[in-house]
C-alpha cells in the first residue's frame, strides 16, 4: 500500500501552484486534503509523477460573507465548515451535509474544494452545492472564470476543470431568511458513501412552495439536479401528493450503478425516499 | 527514484528530522524510522483508525498522510500521553473500565479520545459515539470504550477543579504534552 514514486511540491501561493501545473504538465496532480487521492495512489489507481500540495496556500482557506455571498476557500476543511458560526447561522445545510461526510479524522483533513473537484458522484458537496445554487471560481494563468455548480460536473471523475486550472473558491448566495433546507443521506455505516441522498432547499409562502431546489447524490455518473421535480413543486401546496410526485420525478432521472450498496431498483427507490424526507424536513424548517 | 527530502517536526515534544522519499506515509516513518510502534497499522485504507495520531491539534489517520506533508508539524502519539511516568487519565480509564480486549485499536482510540476531550471536555454519550466513529474495535462492542471516555472526562474535570480547592500544584496537562 505504498504509492508509486513521485516528486512533491508545496507552493505557498496560488500563482506558484498554477506555475507548477504549467511547468510540470499533465503528469502533475493537485492534492488537497488527500483523503480521496492518497488512497487511490496507494492502490495505484492514480500514479501522478508530480504532486502539487495546496495545503500550504493560506489564500485558499477561510469562510466569509461579502455582499450577500458566502465565500469559502477551496482548502477549507469539513471540520472548519462544521465549526463555522457563519455557516451555522446562514447556511446550516452545509453544516448538516459536512457532518455526514466520512468520519472525524477524515473531516479534519478533507476539504470542500477537494470533495468537489474530485468529481466523484458519491461525494456529498456536489449535490449540496447544486441545491444551494453555488458557483465555483476556477483560476488559471490567463485569469478567472466562474462556473455554476449545476454545470460543473460532466461525468465520473470528469469536471469542467481544465488543465492548469485550480478551483480556488466556492460562492454561495446567502439563502433568503426563512429558507428551509435538508440533506437526507442513506448510508450503511459511518464513513460510507451514500446509497442515495437528496439535498433540498425550499422557500414557502404559507403552505405553497415559492422556490425549490433538489439535487441527488450517488445515483448517476454525476450529481443530478432534479429539475422536473423542482418545477412540479413550484407554486403548489405541499401535500402528500405533491411530495410523492416530486419524488417520482426525481427517481425518473436516476441511473445508479449496482454495487454492494444495492441494485438499481433499490437505489432508485431510496433516492425517492430521501427526496421525500428532505422535502418534508426542509418544509418543517422553513418559515412560512 | 524521487529525491529524498529532509522533514523536521516535533514528535511528543521532541524535535526530530527524518530523510524520506515523498511517497513515504507518516505511519511508516513513525513505526520504522522513529521506533514509535504505538500507532498501529490496521487496514492501511483510512478506515479503521488504529494509526490515529494527533497532528497540529487534529486527529488524523497517519496511513493517509505523507511524511513530507508534516514539515514543521507538532505530532503526538500514544507514546506521548503519559507524563513523568504517570498514565494519562484516558489510559487509566481505559484500563479501569475494560475499554479494551485485544488492545490493537487502543492507541488509536486513546489518541482520538484525547483530541475529542480537548475540544469537548464534557461530551454526551452521543457526542462520544460520533466523535469516536472513525475508530473501529472488533472486540468490545464499544460500550466500555464509551464508558472509559466518560470516566476520563470526569477525571480530567476533577483534576482541573482540584488545584483550586486544595491549592496543590496544578497537574493540568499542557495542550502539547512533552515527554518526561
Amino acid at each position: 500500500m505504498i504509492p508509486r514514486e513521485f516528486e512533491y511540491h508545496a507552493p505557498t501561493t496560488v500563482a506558484d501552484a498554477i506555475g507548477l501545473l504549467h511547468q510540470l504538465g499533465e503528469d502533475a496532480k493537485l492534492i488537497a486534503g488527500g483523503h480521496s487521492l492518497l488512497p487511490m495512489m496507494k492502490l495505484r489507481f492514480a500514479q501522478p509523477s508530480h504532486l502539487v500540495d495546496l495545503g500550504r496556500v493560506p489564500e485558499l482557506k477561510g469562510i466569509r460573507e461579502e455582499g450577500g455571498t458566502i465565500r469559502i476557500g477551496a482548502m477549507t476543511t469539513e471540520a472548519e465548515l462544521i465549526n463555522s458560526p457563519l455557516l451555522q447561522a446562514k447556511c446550516p445545510l452545509l453544516v448538516e451535509g459536512a457532518k455526514l461526510i466520512a468520519d472525524p479524522q477524515v473531516r479534519y483533513k478533507g476539504t470542500v474544494g477537494g470533495d468537489i473537484a474530485h468529481g466523484d458522484p458519491g461525494n456529498d458537496h456536489p449535490a449540496l452545492m447544486i441545491a444551494l445554487r453555488a458557483s465555483f471560481v476556477l483560476r488559471s494563468a490567463t485569469g478567472e472564470r466562474v462556473v455554476a455548480a449545476e454545470n460543473f460536473f460532466r461525468g465520473t471523475y470528469d469536471t469542467e476543470l481544465r488543465a492548469g486550472e485550480i478551483l480556488t473558491e466556492i460562492r454561495i448566495p446567502v439563502p433568503a431568511i426563512g429558507t428551509g433546507a435538508c440533506y437526507a443521506k442513506l448510508k450503511r455505516k459511518v464513513g460510507d458513501f451514500a446509497t442515495a441522498a437528496a439535498a433540498v432547499t425550499l422557500r414557502m409562502q404559507g403552505n405553497k412552495v415559492q422556490e425549490a431546489a433538489i439535487a441527488l447524490t450517488n445515483v448517476g455518473a454525476t450529481p443530478l439536479k432534479a429539475t422536473a421535480a423542482e418545477e412540479s413543486l413550484r407554486g403548489k401546496a405541499l401535500d402528500d401528493a405533491a411530495i410523492a410526485e416530486a419524488a417520482r420525478l426525481a427517481m425518473s432521472i436516476c441511473d445508479p450503478v449496482q454495487d454492494q450498496r444495492g441494485d438499481v431498483e433499490y437505489k432508485t427507490a431510496m433516492a425517492g425516499e430521501m427526496t421525500q424526507r428532505a422535502i418534508r424536513t426542509a418544509a418543517a424548517r422553513a418559515a412560512n | 527514484m524521487a529525491a529524498k527530502q529532509t522533514v523536521s517536526f516535533k514528535l511528543n515534544g521532541k524535535p526530530v528530522d527524518v530523510v524520506v522519499e515523498p511517497r513515504e506515509l507518516l505511519i511508516h516513518t513513525l513505526r520504522e524510522r522513529l521506533a514509535h510502534t504505538g500507532p498501529h497499522i490496521g487496514c492501511e485504507t483510512s478506515h479503521c483508525g488504529a494509526c490515529t495520531v494527533d497532528l497540529d491539534r487534529m486527529s488524523v489517520k497517519s496511513c493517509t498522510v505523507l511524511t513530507v506533508q508534516c514539515q514543521g508539524a507538532d505530532i503526538v502519539t500514544i507514546e506521548g500521553m503519559e507524563q513523568g511516568g504517570a498514565l494519562h487519565a484516558l489510559q487509566e480509564a481505559f484500563s479501569e473500565q475494560h475499554g479494551l480486549q485485544c488492545g490493537y485499536c487502543t492507541p488509536g482510540m486513546v489518541t482520538r479520545a484525547y483530541r475529542l476531550l480537548q475540544e469537548n471536555p464534557d461530551p454526551t454519550e452521543e457526542e462520544i459515539r460520533m466523535g469516536m466513529s472513525g475508530n473501529l474495535c472488533r472486540c468490545t462492542g464499544y460500550q466500555n470504550i464509551v464508558k472509559a471516555v466518560q470516566a476520563a472526562a470526569l477525571k480530567l474535570a476533577a483534576a482541573r477543579e482540584a488545584p483550586r480547592k486544595v491549592a496543590a500544584p496544578a497537574p493540568a496537562r499542557e495542550e502539547t504534552p512533552t515527554p518526561a
